[in-house]
């Protein structure tokens, strides 16, 4: 049987083709070194270039975000240009309204409440950030260590963990405080000694789940220590999850220390905070609502604020998102 | 008669799987790889022959037998050791989609085993460096600040034998390294082992269950079933007179790209499943399924015999 | 004569934040009661895609029938609602997996889950369905067919579920069979296995079956006629001798070069198809091979080839075909008479 080749049918010919003319001409070979065959189309982008573009293009985490920075702004810098200090004390104008020269008002001893409510905004925001960071930083470390070694040194941490945890938070913390007495510091502290056991415990997670993965194991066979593995190989990947969970444990760290110091164990006059602030307004808010409600609105606001960051800098960290 | 570079005997890795029981997943396993040759290790999945490969390499730590790397014992080393074993051996990885980290460009892929070593700690040698490797595996210079899920999965393994060539090893344990990849990339990839081998005269540890792709590029095979060896010689000996019953229905279970052939061609039965290698019974663990398998077989573990010019099985029957 | 089963010019596209992907570009073939077609092609190309469209099994949206008609026995399926391809879908045509655990329920024991697919199909009580259950468990080789009826899917091996997935697809007797990488992640024993199973039933229930693969030999032991994709097209069509034996398209030939031989020596080299697939964001104007193509002609890059087509119906998508491209055809390239004993068959 032979086999002829023949053109296809009118039919079969594609509509590009027509188009094109073609001529004896394209029938040349085309020299090897005019074939490109390991191009790649799709421009560069990393990680955090990618999570950055689509943060940005997120409106409520971009407002979000606008919102706390104006909060910060003017922690750091309107008690500086205030003409009353937080501390000081004037009984003639206690008890005052908002008013053009007590933009907040003032407390039933008289202080402006302007400067105290930023000077307050400082501590809260303090306590907020380290009372995250430093448990988180504690918890990596821990988490690391049980996760990567894994052995009788996981058992034993976990163990600790899983007894620790049974105790309820506030237990512990009431029960630190009352020993380390008040303060930011004696906060962050009594923080961190009770949320490393959470952070330590999501840490060992991810880090078991990264262990035995091929690069990983890539990493170990080109003679990495475990310390490399665990800081250089593995981290980066935890890394934005990390984020994650940090600015969700932001908000967290704020209304404890509001609750704590409403309940007066937390910050206590002549420093103060939202929270004190709070609870001092809370005893008058009948006569004197402004006191009371002030500081609550920001503490809301400022804590629905990140939220909402946080969510958006969740997805935006996603590595599904990623083609 | 060329040297030894690898000598590996009696090779034992257990793994704990649960209360008293053990899962052998290497069960005296012995062989020997000379200068510049290939070792193929083929087997079903769950054989173990991806364990060898981590235990030579320490990802795990031996629990029996002798390694022998370039005539030093290094079954029982210290970190330090282990670590500069690392240099003169590396691996290549199975999954192109899981061996590079995610995270590094794939510059720093290849770099990572300069930091861990303290090689090239001037920076414009080492870009050089990068640049000279990713060259060697055909990408182009520029790729080195792209990241790994930019390439397609050829481009990543070629990437990941860079990163185990770049510390200049002697020998190279490539375990699977074309199993993942579409069948034109595979002879990319083989083709460039093959051609490093030569250049540069590596060793290999070939890991695979491709059989076909095993006999083009090894100088000897190894055949694993449930954790241990049963058949071990020449490659052309081990295909063309294969001696154990398992050799024997593996190769003929490979269907062969000829119509042909495989209308003209037939199977030998194997029915059944690999038994688990928790806690195996005595005896010839392919005994289950082998269709000549007698009491013996059953009661009593076979040990390699030579079958003529150092092609060994392990059966009974021989 | 009328198919079973006729795609013409099918066009898919996915539609991501990135932009249009043309992951099936105009593709036809047809199939007939009885035959076995595989589609062979690297990951990427649009094999699974065009039969998950088929099948309507892909998720529409993202995915989206450009253009193209797809005849079951002479009806247009391509046209029809999700509600009503459900009547077809593991009635008249049924597909296995390559991996059996996302096409079972793990929740659910793997009797009741063969059984729901002949209760919703079929107007049958609940006794007659168990039976039939029961019989094809035992139809597709498990060796105990009343404890597997009541295991969970974990608790059975790889190659025990992708028998309990083959009995699924099979126990409302469809007439096409559609097995998308059936044995890629079984052990070479265990494949062995499955394929002649899959043999067997289809000369049992005389269906057709469509195979896709990457493995040509898979495709030497079980196919009738062979479609070659690149890139969402069809580039070689013909029966299997005419692939294996005569291959007419540069991307077959690297194919077929590419694999090692299991029952020969060792070869110098194998075959080298440099570089990778195209992107599918973009497709390159005229052949979508030319880039890795050894043969690559200046009008390649410029149109893509229409398709050529034999006498005895081997059809090839390439330039060299054309008498302008004979020339530079490699040596035995497609004119090649058999030469390998006996005819061609059709």
């Amino acid at each position: 049987m032979s086999r002829t080749v023949s053109a296809a049918k009118a039919a079969a010919v594609t509509e590009e083709i027509r188009e094109i003319e073609i001529t004896e001409a394209d029938f040349e070979p085309v020299p090897e070194s005019e074939r490109d065959t390991d191009i790649i189309v799709r421009p560069s982008v990393s990680y955090w270039k990618d999570a950055f573009r689509r943060i940005t293009h997120d409106r409520v985490a971009m407002v979000s975000l606008a919102f706390i920075a104006v909060i910060v702004l003017l922690a750091v810098f309107a008690p500086l240009f205030s003409r009353f200090q937080y501390e000081t004390n004037d009984l003639a104008s206690s008890n005052l309204p908002p008013s053009a020269e007590h933009w907040f008002g003032t407390d039933t001893l008289g202080r402006d409440l302007w400067a105290r409510v930023w000077v307050g905004a400082r501590i809260s925001l303090i306590v907020g950030l380290f009372g995250a960071i430093v448990p988180q930083a504690l918890g990596i470390v821990i988490g690391g260590i049980a996760g990567y070694f894994g052995g009788w040194v996981d058992m034993v941490i976990m163990r600790i963990i899983d007894v620790g945890v049974c105790i309820p938070e506030l237990i512990y913390i009431t029960l630190i405080m009352l020993y380390l007495g008040s303060g930011p510091l004696p906060l962050i502290l009594a923080f961190a000694m009770v949320g490393w056991m959470g952070s330590a415990r999501m840490i060992r997670g991810r880090i078991m789940q990264f262990k035995n993965r091929e690069f990983v194991l890539a990493s170990k066979s080109l003679g990495g220590t475990p310390f490399h593995l665990i800081f250089r190989s593995i981290f980066p990947n935890i890394l934005g999850q990390q984020v994650v969970s940090l600015t969700a444990s932001i908000p967290g760290a704020i209304f404890m220390e509001a609750y704590l110091s409403f309940i007066g164990l937390g910050i206590q006059s002549p420093l103060t905070s939202w929270g004190q602030l709070s609870q001092v307004g809370a005893g008058n808010y009948r006569l004197h609502p402004y006191q009371l409600f002030i500081p609550g609105i920001l503490i809301s606001l400022t804590i629905l604020a990140l939220y909402l960051f946080g969510n958006s800098l969740r997805d935006a960290l996603d590595p599904h998102l990623r083609d | 008669m060329s040297e030894a570079l690898l000598e590996v005997r009696h090779l034992k890795k257990y793994f704990p799987a649960g209360r008293n029981a053990l899962l052998k997943a290497v069960d005296d396993v012995s062989f020997c790889i000379n200068k510049g040759e290939t070792l193929g290790l083929v087997g079903e999945s769950g054989c173990g022959k991806t364990t060898v490969g981590r235990t030579l390499i320490r990802i795990y730590e031996p629990d029996g037998g002798k390694i022998l790397f370039d005539g030093q014992d290094i079954s029982r080393v210290n970190r330090t050791q282990a670590k500069e074993l690392t240099r003169r051996m590396q691996m290549v990885f199975q999954d192109p989609y899981a061996s590079l980290n995610p995270f590094y460009t794939v510059g720093e892929v290849i770099a990572e085993g300069f930091s861990i070593h303290g090689m090239y700690p001037n920076k414009k040698e080492r870009q050089e460096r990068i640049c000279e490797l990713l060259e060697m595996v055909g990408l182009h210079r520029d790729h080195a600040g792209r990241f790994p899920h930019e390439f397609s999965g050829g481009q990543r393994q070629r990437v990941g034998i860079a990163r185990a060539l770049a510390l200049d090893p002697s020998f190279l344990i490539c375990d699977e390294p074309i199993s993942a990849l579409d069948v034109s990339i595979q002879a990319q990839v083989v083709n460039m082992l093959i051609r490093f081998q030569e250049q540069m005269n590596l060793t290999y540890l070939f890991i695979a269950h491709d059989l076909s792709m095993v006999r083009h590029i090894s100088d000897k095979t190894a055949v694993m079933y449930c954790g241990t060896m049963v058949e071990y010689g020449k490659t052309q000996e081990v295909y063309d007179h294969a001696a154990h019953p398992y050799t024997r229905g593996l190769l003929s279970a490979v269907p062969v790209a000829d119509p042909d052939y495989e209308a003209s061609h037939s199977r030998i039965p194997m029915d059944g499943e690999v038994p688990s290698p928790v806690n195996p019974a005595p005896g010839c663990r392919f005994a289950g399924r082998c269709h000549h398998a007698t009491d013996q077989c059953r009661g009593e573990t076979p040990v390699l015999k030579d079958v003529g010019g150092g092609h060994l099985a392990a059966c009974h029957l021989l | 004569m009328k198919h079973l089963l006729e795609v013409k010019n099918l066009k898919v596209s996915f539609d991501t934040y990135a932009g249009e992907v043309q992951a099936v570009r105009g593709v036809s073939f047809h199939l007939d009661q009885g035959e076995t077609l595989a589609i062979v092609g690297e990951s990427g190309c649009g094999k699974s895609v065009s039969i998950q469209t088929v099948m309507r099994i892909v998720p529409m949206p993202p995915a989206r029938i450009k253009e193209g008609s797809i005849l079951y026995n002479g009806e247009e399926l391509a046209d029809k609602s999700d509600a009503e391809m459900e009547q077809y879908r593991g009635n008249e045509m049924a597909m296995i997996f390559q991996d059996s655990m996302t096409s079972l329920n793990p929740t659910m024991r793997v009797g009741k889950q063969l059984m729901e697919g002949i209760l919703k199909h079929q107007k049958t009580g609940r006794d007659e369905a168990r039976r039939r259950v029961l019989a094809m468990l035992k139809e597709v080789g498990i060796p105990d067919p009343e404890s597997a009826f009541r295991r969970y899917p974990h608790t059975m091996s790889g190659g025990q579920r992708q028998r309990v997935m083959i009995a699924m697809a099979l126990c409302c007797g469809p007439k096409i069979l559609f097995a998308d990488e059936p044995t890629t992640a079984l052990d070479v024993t265990m494949q062995a296995q499955i394929l002649d199973l899959i043999g067997r039933l289809q000369r049992q229930y005389d269906m057709g079956v469509v195979l896709i693969t990457h493995d040509l030999g898979v495709v030497a032991k079980m196919a009738d006629r062979i479609n070659v994709m690149y890139a969402g097209r069809i580039v070689e069509s013909g029966t299997s001798r005419q692939i294996f034996y005569h291959p007419s398209h540069p991307y077959t030939l690297g194919l077929l070069g590419a694999m090692p031989n299991l029952i020969q020596e060792r070869k110098e080299e194998l075959y080298n198809i440099p570089g990778a697939p195209p992107d599918l964001f973009a497709p390159p104007p005229g052949c979508a091979f030319a880039g890795r193509c050894r043969y690559c002609m200046g009008v390649c890059r410029r149109a893509d080839a229409p398709e050529f087509t034999t006498e005895d119906g081997h059809i090839s998508r390439c330039w060299l075909l054309d008498e302008r491209g004979k020339k530079y055809r490699p040596e035995g390239f497609g004119g090649r008479t058999a030469e390998k004993g006996g005819s061609d068959d059709e």
